[in-house]
């Protein structure tokens, strides 16, 4: 990724996650690689089971006992993974913010958000608990909370799904954070108010020169909002690469496959395309390209070890079948 | 690069081994409740020897105040307490099961009057149900099982009578119903079944319970009466003869291995039964 | 509800009239069968003479106005006699309630933060003992242990032998020799209690430890611990905080059975220890045949079981803010 030359904030190398289950082991994440530079707001994209959640999970060290993480995660030159558990909680809300999928079950339900806020802030910043609960409403307004002040003694159950969602980034950017994880942020939304979570995401990524990981599943998402773009599938990276060279000339099968099958306004009358078949469980390690059996364009070679990132244009792909629109438009033919 | 790491808590170690444990003291007890007149060092009636003599090695647990040892009458108050506690249980759970399995297919009127029963009666703590109705009936065990029974039925009434409603709705039932099978038979071969695991699962956790019913009923002087060896009576004689320890830590020790064991089985049970239960 | 305290009366009455041989002697007892002046009265009082239902009523009738028949071995009515003995029981069952709650929670919660290392496989086994053993036979080995052998403890009684007992305020000797001022008696009083209640208290605190293990277990996997993770927090607050905050909540809905697994064990453990309460009462009353005396328990326990089951829903309510606010 060639976007500047200046050392990654955050630098994946070689990411292995592997969860031990009733049954064996899944290698959720298996060799993944990836960097964000200050103030980059890099989409990680995949369907559900790609790694794309368990690995930034693991990033933190917020995985489940019966996960193990290998490789390497630097923020900044600090290597993450096997950090001391007081650095890594150091970080944890002060470095690096995360928010989550589901907001009505990420909040604590008997707890007022303006103590989990001031909670976050207390950890990491030599403050009074009254202090901090000042510094909680000021960051519900950063957050375009409404009434804040009269409203932060509420409970999480009495706030509506994005209000909730504004409370979590309140709370993951209380400490100033160099980057803000954002695992599926608007999903659980409704449309409306995923825009209006994308919005205030963008002027903050502004007003605080913040880093963003955003995991998705949503490209409608990512091209409002992204610089960069990562896909995965099946725990390694298909394509990644400048979001105008994703969306327009995507390089890997299944990159053009999730785009193709994308509802689109302009073109109304065309029909939705999916892809065929469903991802691999990854039990046991896929026999070559993990993508072959639902790639169309799959040719034998593909079933002879994991295709290798290579460079094209401005981006990394994994694929044998390359250059790929020669190949589109043969197969269209 | 498949790395097997089995989770499955049936073959952990630890279950195994509580598992086996449970069922050697169970066919321990088992075989001395059939055949311990034939190898019990001495009866459990008979004076032999002095009174109240600590363990030695000729009476491994001592003997009582009247003389009796204590470690054959430890031996043969199995036989007391638990055919007793076994009976319970097995009509407990005809009855509850009956009840239950009843008022949750019929439903309606039926429902309604068995399940206020089955409130009323669990609206008692148990031991002042089966007081009162030891204390109306007489002394003795013939009359605690009868107590007993009326205390512990509904539980199994209402377990059962979930079950089968929530079994009611399968679509093999509906299935059963459309071609025409009577209620009573599809009763007995297809909800009952699917229904019955957990009462059965239920019934090995409590058998510990009961003999525990039974021992403190005889030790409130509402079961077996004196010089019957039972358990609960034992320990009253115990409490009676402080100083003389052994009198009481053998039923009491007697009574714990039982309830383990069944406790183990009934958890090893449900390990291998009930696929959904969470642990 | 109503509904079931008319069952719990009626079956109360069941048992008394159509269980034994000759329900006139389950009222009058069997000495005063012959006394022709007893006899006569109990039938009127109690309506003998007329029909089944017609004694249902008139027993109903007297259980309004608080009769609960007179007991035969201590001649008082049982009402007076329970009301007597009630503070015995509830200064026990309170102790009990205290050190197995709190114990209860304490092990749980350790267990749960534990998962799967020795402490939690200790408070497995705790609970399992507890279980596994009757009351009495554990209140007796601790008599036995502590004070016979070891002679930590007192013996047997609410007060040392030949004691007078504090000025009758509230009927606990605790706080009426509080009250009094008399601070001897207070040690002695509450020196004399721990032992019972922590017999008492043994089969729930290893219940509740189960049970706020279990809920702790379930919380841990929350996504909101995970946020509280997230935010740098070190794992011990995580626990207390934010895992026991919300498992706490489960437990209170055992508190109205274990209610009534106290009950039942008072009885065990106030004849152990031979306090004046009214489990003691009950065992003698079982014991002569004193059926009115046990009817009048067997209702009170039924009651009280009832009560103890409002208020844990009560506090159910009151603990959990989405049905306190709503």
């Amino acid at each position: 990724m060639s976007m500047s030359s200046t050392r990654p904030l955050l630098d994946v190398r070689d990411l292995h996650v592997r969860f031990a289950v009733r049954g064996g082991q899944v290698h959720a994440v298996r060799g993944l690689d990836l960097t964000v530079h200050r103030g980059e707001v890099a989409a990680v994209v995949g369907e559900s089971g790609s790694g794309k959640s368990a690995s930034m999970l693991a990033a933190l060290g917020l995985l489940d006992v019966n996960a193990s993480a290998t490789g390497s995660v630097r923020l900044d030159g600090v290597e993450l993974l096997r950090a001391a558990p007081s650095v890594l909680r150091s970080i944890r809300g002060g470095r690096i913010g995360m928010i989550f999928q589901d907001p009505m079950t990420s909040l604590n339900p008997v707890l007022e958000i303006r103590r989990q806020i001031a909670e976050a802030v207390i950890t990491h910043q030599q403050v009074s608990p009254r202090q901090a609960e000042l510094k909680a409403v000021e960051l519900l307004e950063m957050v375009s909370f409404p009434d804040a002040a009269r409203r932060a003694r509420s409970f999480p159950h009495e706030l509506s799904g994005g209000m909730r969602q504004r409370v979590m980034i309140a709370m993951a950017l209380a400490n100033d954070p160099e980057i803000l994880i954002a695992d599926e942020p608007t999903t659980a939304l409704d449309v409306t108010v995923q825009a209006q979570i994308l919005d205030l995401l963008r002027s903050l990524r502004k007003s605080r020169e913040l880093a963003i990981v955003l995991i998705t599943h949503d490209l409608g998402v990512v091209a409002g909002l992204a610089d960069s773009v990562h896909v995965m599938y099946a725990g390694r990276i298909a394509e990644s690469g400048p979001v105008v060279d994703i969306f327009h000339r995507p390089q890997h099968p299944y990159t053009a496959g999730l785009l193709a099958s994308l509802p689109r306004l302009d073109r109304p009358d065309r029909d939705l395309t999916p892809i065929g078949g469903v991802p691999p469980r990854l039990y046991e390690a896929p026999v070559g390209c993990a993508f072959a059996p639902r790639c169309q364009y799959a040719i034998p070679s593909c079933l002879e070890g994991e295709p290798a990132l290579q460079s094209v244009n401005d981006s990394l792909v994994a694929c044998v079948v390359l250059p790929f629109a020669e190949k589109a438009a043969e197969v269209a033919r | 690069m498949t790395d097997v790491t089995p989770q499955n808590t049936w073959t952990s170690p630890w279950r195994r081994f509580t598992v086996i444990a449970g069922m050697i003291v169970a066919v321990f007890w088992l075989i001395v409740v059939f055949t311990i007149q034939w190898w019990a060092p001495y009866t459990p009636l008979e004076a032999v020897g002095k009174r109240l003599q600590p363990p030695s090695w000729e009476h491994w647990l001592g003997t009582d105040a009247l003389s009796r040892d204590v470690f054959t009458r430890t031996l043969y108050g199995a036989r007391q307490t638990l055919p007793v506690s076994f009976a319970v249980i097995v009509s407990a759970v005809s009855i509850g099961t009956a009840l239950g399995a009843i008022a949750g297919f019929v439903g309606g009127r039926v429902d309604g009057v068995v399940m206020r029963l089955v409130d009323v009666t669990l609206a008692f703590p148990p031991i002042f149900l089966a007081m009162a109705v030891a204390a109306a009936l007489g002394p003795g065990l013939r009359n605690a099982f009868f107590a007993m029974v009326i205390v512990w039925w509904p539980i199994y009434a209402r377990l059962i009578r979930g079950q089968v409603q929530a079994v009611k709705h399968r679509d093999h039932i509906q299935a059963a119903v459309s071609i025409g099978a009577t209620r009573w038979r599809i009763l007995r071969k297809h909800v009952l079944p699917l229904s019955f695991t957990p009462a059965l699962i239920n019934a090995t956790l409590d058998i510990g319970q009961v003999v525990i019913l039974t021992a403190t009923l005889s030790f409130l002087g509402l079961g077996a009466k004196p010089p019957s060896p039972e358990w609960g009576a034992m320990i009253t004689d115990g409490a009676q003869f402080f100083y003389q320890w052994w009198i009481a830590v053998a039923p009491g020790v007697a009574i714990l291995t039982v309830a383990m064991a069944f406790n183990f089985l009934g958890d090893g049970l449900r390990d291998a039964l009930d696929v959904r239960a969470k642990r | 509800m109503p509904l079931l305290l008319l069952g719990i009366v009626t079956i109360a009455f069941c048992i008394s009239r159509l269980i034994p041989a000759n329900p006139l002697v389950s009222i009058v007892g069997e000495r005063a069968m012959n006394n022709e002046k007893v006899v006569a009265a109990a039938k009127t009082r109690w309506g003998l003479n007329g029909s089944i239902v017609e004694q249902y009523f008139i027993y109903i009738k007297n259980l309004l106005t608080g009769d609960l028949g007179t007991s035969f071995r201590t001649r008082q009515p049982v009402t007076d006699d329970l009301l007597h003995r009630l503070p015995a029981t509830l200064e026990l069952a309170a102790g009990a309630l205290l050190i197995g709650g709190v114990g209860g929670v304490a092990l749980g919660a350790y267990a749960a933060s534990k998962k799967d290392k020795p402490a939690d496989h200790f408070s497995r086994g705790f609970a399992l003992l507890g279980s596994s053993l009757p009351v009495f036979w554990i209140g007796l080995v601790f008599l036995f242990v502590l004070y016979a052998r070891l002679g930590w403890f007192p013996g047997p009684g609410r007060l040392p032998p030949r004691t007078k007992p504090p000025d009758h305020v509230t009927g606990f000797y605790t706080l009426d020799s509080l009250l009094d001022g008399n601070f001897t008696l207070f040690r002695q009083s509450l020196y004399r209690l721990v032992l019972p209640c922590v017999v008492l208290g043994w089969a729930y605190m290893g219940q509740l430890s189960r049970l706020v293990r279990a809920a702790m277990l379930d919380e841990i996997n929350a996504d909101y611990v995970r946020t509280a993770r997230a935010k740098g927090l070190a794992e011990r607050l995580v626990m207390r905080r934010h895992v026991l905050r919300n498992a706490w909540l489960p437990t209170l809905t055992i508190l109205g059975f274990s209610f009534a697994q106290l009950l039942t064990a008072s009885v065990l453990t106030e004849t152990i220890f031979q306090w004046n309460g009214i489990g003691s009462y009950a065992v003698q009353a079982a014991n002569t045949l004193d059926f009115p005396a046990v009817n009048g328990v067997s209702l009170f326990a039924g009651l009280a079981f009832l009560l103890a089951n409002l208020a844990t829903d009560v506090l159910y309510a009151v603990a959990d803010p989405k049905i306190r606010l709503a």
